[in-house]
Order: structure tokens, then sequence, then C-alpha cells
């Protein structure tokens, strides 16, 4: 287990408080080894650093980017011309996907072409994804640990930033729930965009969460084991997946069935032109959401079938 | 990678020079093209820069590129800036029969993008390649549209003489 001091160091590291996830005490044997990984999975944390982003390296991946978007999703990115040119700018989405998440990657390839790979753009990412040894290379693709502190760090910088303020709950939703954006009424992102005093472009998404049958959030599940406390998971979600068949948890990620995936980004919205000087953040919360909604409604009515689009 | 389209054109160099010199026009016989905006004060000639974005596939690409020849009414040729590499070259050639050759190259791909990027190329080419095609006849069609008007206006002029 670690140390309580390594791990608030950690998260403070990270631009995140500190979190009680080290408490020491009895429990038994499962809850002490949950702990241990827990610790060992917090100090696989990267430091956030803005300056990992590595543009060359964003450059070479693009073929290969596009390759998957252009053959494999058959990926249609419309009105990347809504996002405004230069200054900073909070891209707020709708996650579809489970673990590996195909709008993530189509968007990403749509900015980096749209705007050149030399504009400065951030993802936020769970803690856990950027700690799995395999997706390390995220960090120079410009993904940094989801908290408060990367995300103002990353918009003061200049850069445009997508956050998924609906995050795990929102990319393991049952599959019959695919047309719904549900941010579980997080409204941090509108805080965000109040105190860096940004323009949010919403980006919706749709086809992401036919790449798999998604049963079950499983949030009971995360509930009962814990993992909310150490690992900042609500979910521990169940899905049948290529190649797993039943896949509990969805760590390993999965291979994506061929799904059209279509991304719609929308005007850019000016909060305080808008909602005035000191929006109310349900009011405004509420406004984006059906805004989405209607996109992913429409886009949703121009689907045939599943999978092919 | 590098890919190309010729046609002949049922006009002087001269007529087709004026369309794909001007910036102004570029957007309506490209093909695929999204995005055609001057950067800077300077709209044309050498050293012009233009932000331009061609749809392949999944993406918009492109990026900020520089016209480095400009000789009226035989060359245009370009590089890119910033974006993904590219080098791109207009050719137009007097035809023995009074008609003009125009050829339209363009080499793109990315340095050490490995071996996703080879194949990201060679499945790209069909697509750059049709888009370079159609650019071609779409500008075959405008300057001879052009030519027959221009004939017709002035036989107009000469009849109400």
């Amino acid at each position: 287990m670690a140390p309580v001091s390594t791990v608030s160091t950690q998260a403070r590291r990270n631009g995140r408080p500190p979190e009680p996830v080290t408490a020491s005490g009895g429990g038994s044997v499962i809850t002490r080894v949950l702990r241990s990984v827990a610790g060992q999975a917090q100090r696989r944390i990267p430091r956030a650093d803005l300056d990992e982003r590595d543009p060359d390296f964003i450059r070479e991946r693009l073929p290969l980017m596009w390759l998957v978007a252009s053959i494999w999703f058959r990926a249609e990115v419309r009105g990347l011309g809504n996002i405004p040119d230069s200054g900073p700018v909070l891209l707020v989405g709708n996650h579809s996907g489970g673990n590996l998440t195909p709008d993530t990657i189509v968007f990403t390839l749509a900015f980096n072409t749209y705007f050149g790979v030399e504009r400065a753009f951030y993802q936020l990412a769970h803690n856990l994804v950027l700690a799995m040894p395999a997706l390390g290379s995220l960090r120079k693709f410009g993904t940094v640990a989801a908290s408060p502190g990367n995300a103002s760090k990353a918009l003061a910088s200049g850069a445009a930033l997508l956050v998924y303020p609906g995050g795990d709950y929102e990319v393991h939703r049952p599959s019959w729930e695919r047309n719904r954006v549900d941010f579980d009424r997080r409204k941090g992102f509108i805080r965000l965009a109040l105190d860096q005093d940004v323009p949010i472009v919403p980006v919706v998404s749709i086809g992401g969460h036919e790449t798999a049958l998604f049963l079950s959030r499983g949030d009971r599940l995360a509930q009962l084991l814990a993992l909310d406390r150490m690992f900042r998971l609500k979910v521990l979600p169940i899905s049948i997946a290529v190649p797993w068949g039943l896949n509990v948890g969805d760590m390993l990620g999965h291979i994506p069935l061929p799904a059209k995936i279509t991304v719609e980004t929308m005007p850019a919205i000016d909060l305080r032109a808008e909602f005035g000087p000191d929006p109310d953040l349900d009011e405004v919360y509420d406004h984006i959401v059906r805004l989405m909604q209607d996109t992913l409604d429409a886009l949703a009515a121009e689907r045939r079938l599943p999978i092919i689009g | 990678m590098r890919v190309s389209a010729q046609i002949h054109v049922s006009a002087p160099p001269q007529a087709v020079w004026e369309v794909i010199s001007n910036p102004a026009r570029q957007l309506s016989y490209m093909s695929g093209i999204t995005r055609w905006e001057v950067v800077g004060e300077q709209p044309a000639g050498l050293g012009a820069r233009y932000r331009i974005l061609l749809r392949v596939g999944s993406a918009e690409v492109g990026g900020l590129i520089e016209l480095v020849e400009f000789v009226e009414p035989r060359e245009i040729a370009w590089t890119s800036v910033t974006g993904v590499d590219q080098r791109g070259r207009w050719r137009l050639r007097q035809a023995s029969d009074g008609r003009t050759r125009v050829e339209l190259r363009l080499a793109y791909g990315v340095a050490g993008s490995g071996l996703g990027g080879w194949v990201a190329e060679h499945v790209a080419a069909p697509i750059v390649t049709g888009h370079l095609r159609r650019t071609v006849q779409q500008l075959k069609g405008q300057v001879e549209a052009e030519q027959v008007r221009t004939r017709a206006a002035a036989r107009r002029t000469a009849k109400s003489a």
C-alpha cells in the first residue's frame, strides 16, 4: 500500500486535491489486495505535464488514425468550422463506446488535420486510462488526467480542450440508452468555462455505442467492491464484446465493431453573452444538454440500421 | 505518394491562367476543396499564402501553403508550410492544335509515419486522384464555357456595330 504522503504528493502533481484512498485500517484480505492495487495504480498515474504533447508524434500517427477512421468507422465529422480559429475553447462531448472510445479517435484526427498539429489540443481522460502501460503514448497526443487543475491549466495556456462530462458513467451506459446524452448532472465543465472565460463548443457523436453490446454500467457492483473510493471508478461495466464474449470491466478493451461514426460540431456558446454576467449553472446545464440531445436525436433519425449507419 | 491528372482545354494558356491564378475562383472548380482562404496581405503571386482543406475520406486535410513558383502563364507551384506535407504544381503548355495542355500534380505524405503511413497514402491515392481528375475536368468546363460566351459577346457586338 502506498504511503499517504506519496499518494497525496502524486495527487497534487496531477492538479487535484488529495483523496483519502489510502486510509489505513483493517478489512478483509480482498479489501487489502484491492487497496494495494489501487495504490499501485495511483502511483502509475503520470504527472500532468502539458509539454508532453508532441506535435511531430501526432503528425506521424495521423495516417494510421485516418485509415482506422475512414475504413473501419467510415467516420464523418461535420461543422469543424464552428470551432473558433484560434484561442482557448472548451469542447464538450458526449461519450460512447466503452473504454475504447472511437468517437475520441475520430474527433482527435479531425481536429488535428483541420487545424494542424501546430494548434495545441488537449483531452481529459480518466486517471486509470493514463496509468495503463499500453496507453502511455496518449500523453503525447495531449491527453492529461481529468482534474479541474489540469483543465484550467490547459485552457489558460490558450489551448483547445476536449472534455467528456459524462465520463465513465456515460461511456458505459447500456446500449438501449445509446442515443441519450447523460452527463449525470455534472456541471464542472460549466464552472470551468466561466472561470476561464472561454466559449463552449458542444460536440455530438453517434455510432460509438454500437461497437459492442453494453449491458450494464455495473455501478452497484463497483460500489460493493469500493472501486469508487479506491480508483475513482463509479462503474464496473458489463458488455458483450469481441473477442471476449462476456466482458466485465472492459479493462483490456475490446475490438470495436465497425460502426459508422458521425460527429457534429455545434456553434460556439459564449455563456456570459447568452446567460448574463453570473449564469445559473442549472440553466446552462439544461440548455447545453438539450441542444446536444436535439442534435443527437437528429443524427439518430439519419441512421437506418445499427452499425451500418 | 505522387498523383497527377492531365487534360486538354480548348482555350489559350492565358485563359486557363486567369482561372487557376485567381484565389477567389478556387472553390468553384477544385473538387474536394472545402476551404481556400488568403492568409496575409498578398492575394496572389510568388510568396502568396493560403489556408486550404481537402476532404479525403474521414478527414479534411490541409494546412498553410505558399506559392513557390509563379510563372505566367505556365507554372504555379506550392509547398506546405504547416499541416500534412504536400507539394503541388499546375503546368500549362501550348499544344500544337491551339489548345492548352493542363497538368495538375500533387505529392503528399507524412515523413516518419512508417508502414501505416505507406498504407494510408496508397489507400488515399485513388480518392486524391479522383479529386484531381474532377478538378481538371471542371476547370476545362469553366474555361471553355467562358470562351464560348466571350466569342458570342464579340459576335453580338459586331452585329450591332
